[in-house]
């Protein structure tokens, strides 16, 4: 399984398993110990960068997590989205693996070959949410793996526990994620097209979905640049200096 | 009232009929030029200037032909008719509404012997029939076969109706102090009345100014105009029971909203400012009576202006009232205060004769 | 059957199953159509509101006319290139969608932007908060009846905008922020003549107070109405005036720490405890009042130095996730950016967008109100299209 690879230590969130990184505040710290202690083993894993917390719990305890976290004093609904960890097949530009290897040897292709990000990642589709305190003023996010979907064994939807019964406004995200990505949310009371007409085929956010603008027209960043007659051609194609 | 205004200005003394056709011609091109000139001055202009910006400037000097401008580009639109519409009540919504702004100029008074017809129930009668205008607006509704037109049209019933009460009481205490219900008679009455025994400073306005303030209110609300604009609110209902009619259709609407404007704002200065009469103005001018008639049409285009103005810059600031409110607003305030008035005013006349 | 002719009987076949679901709901009460071409609406949003006499017991809103699929795009798209996607999110305010952004990029990153280059992208942040709020003053007044005050709203944001082009090139959509700073410093004089037209903001300001604030009728129509409880404004994730209308006292300007320079003027954080509509007008008037004093504040104490921090020529983000959030001029704004460490562009950006949570609450608040309150709510809820469907 691939990790994303930082390439330097700054900034951003760095990738580390389960406990070693300290908590950027104590209170964050709090809200992890909380969730930890009463989802015992549903939380899988938990990732601190320099100043947010990441947890991933088990696909049963999704609900019960967000459950969890309001009684912490998480009680603000950021947004519930999903993220489709399967690289995008063509549309150029470099990318980690060779692009001559065989397929099936790339990572992002297959189960138990996906990228994944911080606090790690099983499946292929995640789901994820953030959640905020708005009187002690930390954030979380919470993430769950969702299933494979096509990809996987049996090759149905992925599927997810529904936040709705505890956070109503959690309906419009679980709504525009099952519409996107086609993943269900056991007890959301009517999944029904957000911003698609009726009856749209296909799910758009699916990195196996075609952007038909890029089917026509590659990405402009694979243009070639000519130099000035004189001037060294680019060492790259598409290689601008920025000013 | 015998005198011919044909006759007096143009020395023409013509048979009754032909006289009163002449009239009518007459007071159809003063409302229409009411209208008219309510349109230009206060709907492009004024309210342009409010709200900082300039309004009609290309037609003619200062927009001044954009009525020529307007009114041709409506007559030269499609008639358009939904499918679904009611064929005769959608036609002749429009033209019940103007009618009935068309008949209170019979008897608005512009000069001393400028009337079309001076009826001895004057005021009553141009109440009652603007008060037919509800008619229209409710049949434009039903037959548009649009939702939006019909909540539109009930709405304007409800507020008419509800409006038309404060309207009457308040110029009952006017009646009261003029004694007569002809507005001859009641300009009259202004000219004559003595305030505190000084003379010539008689317009009722002052001892009726609540009566005034009441009046101009439920004007404002008989004309549909914010704050009392719910039923043709743009913002919720693009233009209420109006909403299906477009071109001819629609410019007879127009008009006969600001023809009934122009005209409410004359029954306002002949009831309250004193019409046609400034101080000077009530002994015959002998041999110059026909600039007498002159002056007075034009003291009461005057006032008009004054009081269009007023109706327009109170349209323009204020937000509007939700329909309950208005309502509310009728009901429980307006009608009350104009039940006092009329009380009070008994009681100082009474106090005052005996 | 390819892709394009998939889609098109795709969208034939959504629109027959509309007409149908329209069809079905005409059973009891009369159904009213509000958009998605109404005065009314702040772009193409329709609420479809079942009536029973003159008020609503059941609304629901139908977004997407104007989704451009911008969560798709960004993935296909340069770091660089995004913000000139992102800008037309919120496009009253719009240098403010592309700051969090490149901050998120910046910390992915690790480089930090020169204090000149924070400070300015706080002034513009400040100033786009302004055009926006100025804009929603005028026109909630207009939805409720006040023809007037609009105009004076876009008079006073001409100068504002006039002073975003002025610095940025563009009055609508600057796409003048870059990883690492800014693209270019201020333009001579620039300062005076902010600080002059803040002036003339809070001149408008007064001017609707007395216009609408002290307004019995404005009062009456938008006191009680669309009062929204604390609890439930977070449960549906309401944020911003919004949220700070409703007695929650959060603003992410005050409350997370943030590399801009909130931190170095002196300011308040203005709440209502009534969570009405009139509560949200008043919210947003005081904020605009309180950004013009900010931008003053932190001109007056504007650092010098460079405009941009030294960036790679090829933008290349490491492998991470993070999520930053700024308190737009809607709300909250996030961007989850997940990079992959490939050059190009993100590998998912998850736009979060206040008018999106604001405008769920809708269903729910819409029952049993009256028609004409419908568009107070709606307005003083006050959604950009843009934001809904991104």
């Amino acid at each position: 399984m691939s990790r994303l690879v930082p390439e330097s230590d700054a900034g951003g969130a760095t990738v580390t398993d389960s406990g070693e990184a300290a908590a950027p505040s104590a209170r964050i710290g709090e809200v992890v110990d909380g969730l930890r202690a009463a989802l015992g083993d549903g939380l899988i894993a938990h990732h601190y960068s320099a100043r947010d917390a990441w947890v991933r719990v088990a696909p049963g305890s999704w609900r019960e997590a967000a459950r969890v976290s309001r009684e912490l004093g998480l009680s603000y609904l950021s947004f519930v989205s999903a993220i489709d960890w399967k690289q995008a097949p063509g549309l150029g530009g470099e990318k980690l693996w060779d692009p001559d290897a065989e397929e099936g040897d790339a990572p992002g292709d297959g189960p138990g070959r996906w990228l994944t990000g911080v606090a790690g990642g099983e499946t292929r589709f995640q789901v994820f949410a953030r959640l905020h305190d708005v009187v002690r003023h930390v954030g979380l996010t919470l993430k769950v793996d969702a299933g494979d979907g096509p990809d996987g064994p049996g090759g149905g939807a992925p599927r997810a526990e529904s936040w709705v019964p505890l956070f109503r406004g959690a309906d419009w995200h679980e709504r525009e994620c099952w519409e996107m990505y086609g993943i269900e949310f056991d007890g959301h009371p009517g999944l029904r097209h957000l911003y698609l007409p009726g009856e749209f085929e296909g799910f758009p956010l699916r990195k196996d979905f075609p952007l038909l603008a890029r089917e026509v027209k590659p990405w402009p960043g694979l243009v070639n640049v000519e130099g000035l007659p004189g001037e060294d051609e680019p060492t790259e194609s598409g290689d601008v200096e920025p000013e | 009232m015998t005198g011919v205004l044909a006759g007096t200005f143009l020395g023409i003394h013509a048979a009754y009929w032909n006289a009163t056709v002449l009239r009518l011609v007459l007071a159809l091109g003063l409302a229409l030029t009411g209208a008219g000139t309510f349109v230009y001055v206060y709907l492009f202009k004024m309210v342009s200037h409010l709200q900082s910006r300039l309004g009609p400037m290309e037609t003619g000097p200062h927009g001044s032909l954009q009525l020529m401008a307007e009114v041709v580009k409506f007559i030269q639109k499609e008639d358009i008719f939904p499918r679904k519409a009611d064929r005769w009540v959608f036609a002749g919504a429009p033209f019940v509404v103007i009618m009935s702004t068309l008949l209170i100029y019979v008897v608005i008074p512009v000069g001393p012997r400028g009337v079309v017809s001076g009826l001895d129930v004057g005021i009553l009668y141009a109440l009652a029939v603007s008060s037919i205008s509800v008619i229209g607006v409710l049949m434009a509704g039903w037959a548009s076969a649009n939702k939006y037109s019909l909540i539109g049209a009930l709405r304007a019933a409800g507020q008419l109706i509800a409006y038309e009460l404060p309207l009457v009481l308040a110029i009952v205490g006017v009646v009261m102090q003029a004694g007569s219900l002809n507005l001859q008679t009641i300009v009259a009455a202004q000219a004559h009345f003595k305030l505190f025994g000084v003379g010539g400073i008689g317009l009722f306005v002052i001892p009726q100014l609540v009566g005034f303030f009441i009046f101009l209110v439920s004007a404002q609300a008989e004309l549909t105009q914010t704050p009392f604009d719910m039923p043709i609110a743009e913002s919720e209902l693009v233009a209420g029971y109006m909403t299906e009619y477009s071109g001819m259709r629609f410019l007879v609407f127009f008009i006969g909203e600001f023809a009934t404007a122009f005209a409410l704002a004359g029954l306002a200065s002949v009831l309250f400012l004193g019409g046609w009469w400034l101080p000077g103005m009530g002994a015959h001018w002998g041999h110059l009576a026909w600039a007498r008639e002159a002056v007075g049409t034009g003291v009461m285009f005057a006032k008009v202006m004054l009081i269009g103005f007023v109706i327009f810059w109170v349209r323009f600031t204020l937000p509007r009232f939700r329909e309950d409110q208005l309502q509310a607003f009728a009901w429980k305030f307006l009608i009350p205060l104009s039940l006092v008035n009329i009380l009070v005013t008994g009681i100082a006349k009474v106090a005052a004769h005996g | 059957m390819s892709v394009s002719e998939q889609q098109k009987a795709a969208y034939v076949a959504g629109q027959a199953a509309d007409a149908r679901v329209r069809f079905e709901l005409e059973t009891e009460g009369m159904t009213l159509n509000i958009g998605p071409q109404h005065p009314a609406t702040h772009g193409t949003l329709r609420v479809i509101v079942r009536l029973d006499g003159e008020q609503v017991v059941w609304a629901d809103p139908v977004a997407g006319y104007m989704h451009r699929g911008y969560e798709k795009l960004c993935e296909v798209r340069d770091y660089a290139q995004v913000t000139t996607l992102v800008n037309r999110i919120d496009w009253l305010g719009s240098f403010c969608n592309e700051v969090p952004f490149i901050l998120a990029a910046e910390e992915l990153m690790g480089i930090e932007a020169p204090p000149r280059a924070q400070y300015i992208r706080t002034v513009l942040f400040e100033m786009g908060r302004v055009a926006n709020l100025t804009l929603f003053l005028g026109d909630m007044a207009a939805q409720v009846g006040a023809l007037t005050p609009v105009f004076y709203a876009f008079r006073d944001r001409e100068y504002v905008l006039n002073l975003i082009e002025a610095a940025t090139g563009g009055r609508f959509h600057p796409n003048f922020d870059r990883i690492g700073g800014l693209k270019e410093d201020l333009p001579k004089g620039w300062i005076d003549e902010t600080k002059l037209v803040m002036r003339k903001i809070r001149h408008f300001c007064d001017e609707i107070d007395d216009l609408l604030i002290g307004n019995r009728i404005f009062e009456e129509r938008c006191r009680g109405i669309g009062v929204i409880p604390r609890d439930v404004a977070l449960e549906y994730g309401l944020s911003g005036a919004n949220a700070r209308a409703s007695g929650i006292d959060w603003d992410l300007r005050r409350d997370e720490p943030s590399v801009l320079a909130w931190k170095d003027a002196d300011w308040k954080v203005w709440t209502h405890p009534d969570g009405d509509s009139f509560a949200r007008y008043w919210v947003r008037q005081q904020e605009v009042r309180e950004s013009t004093r900010i931008v003053e504040q932190l001109l007056d104490g504007l650092p010098s130095g460079p405009i941009r921090a030294k960036t790679p020529a090829r933008i290349r983000v490491p492998a991470g996730e993070t999520y930053v959030h700024t308190e737009n001029p809607l709300g909250e704004m996030g961007y989850y950016v997940v990079s992959d460490g490939s050059p190009g562009g993100p590998f998912r950006c998850k736009i979060r967008t206040p008018s999106f949570s604001n405008v769920s609450i809708v269903p729910w608040l819409l029952r049993g109100v009256y028609v004409p309150d419908v568009i107070t709510i709606l307005a003083s809820l006050y959604f950009i299209l843009g934001d809904i469907d991104r």
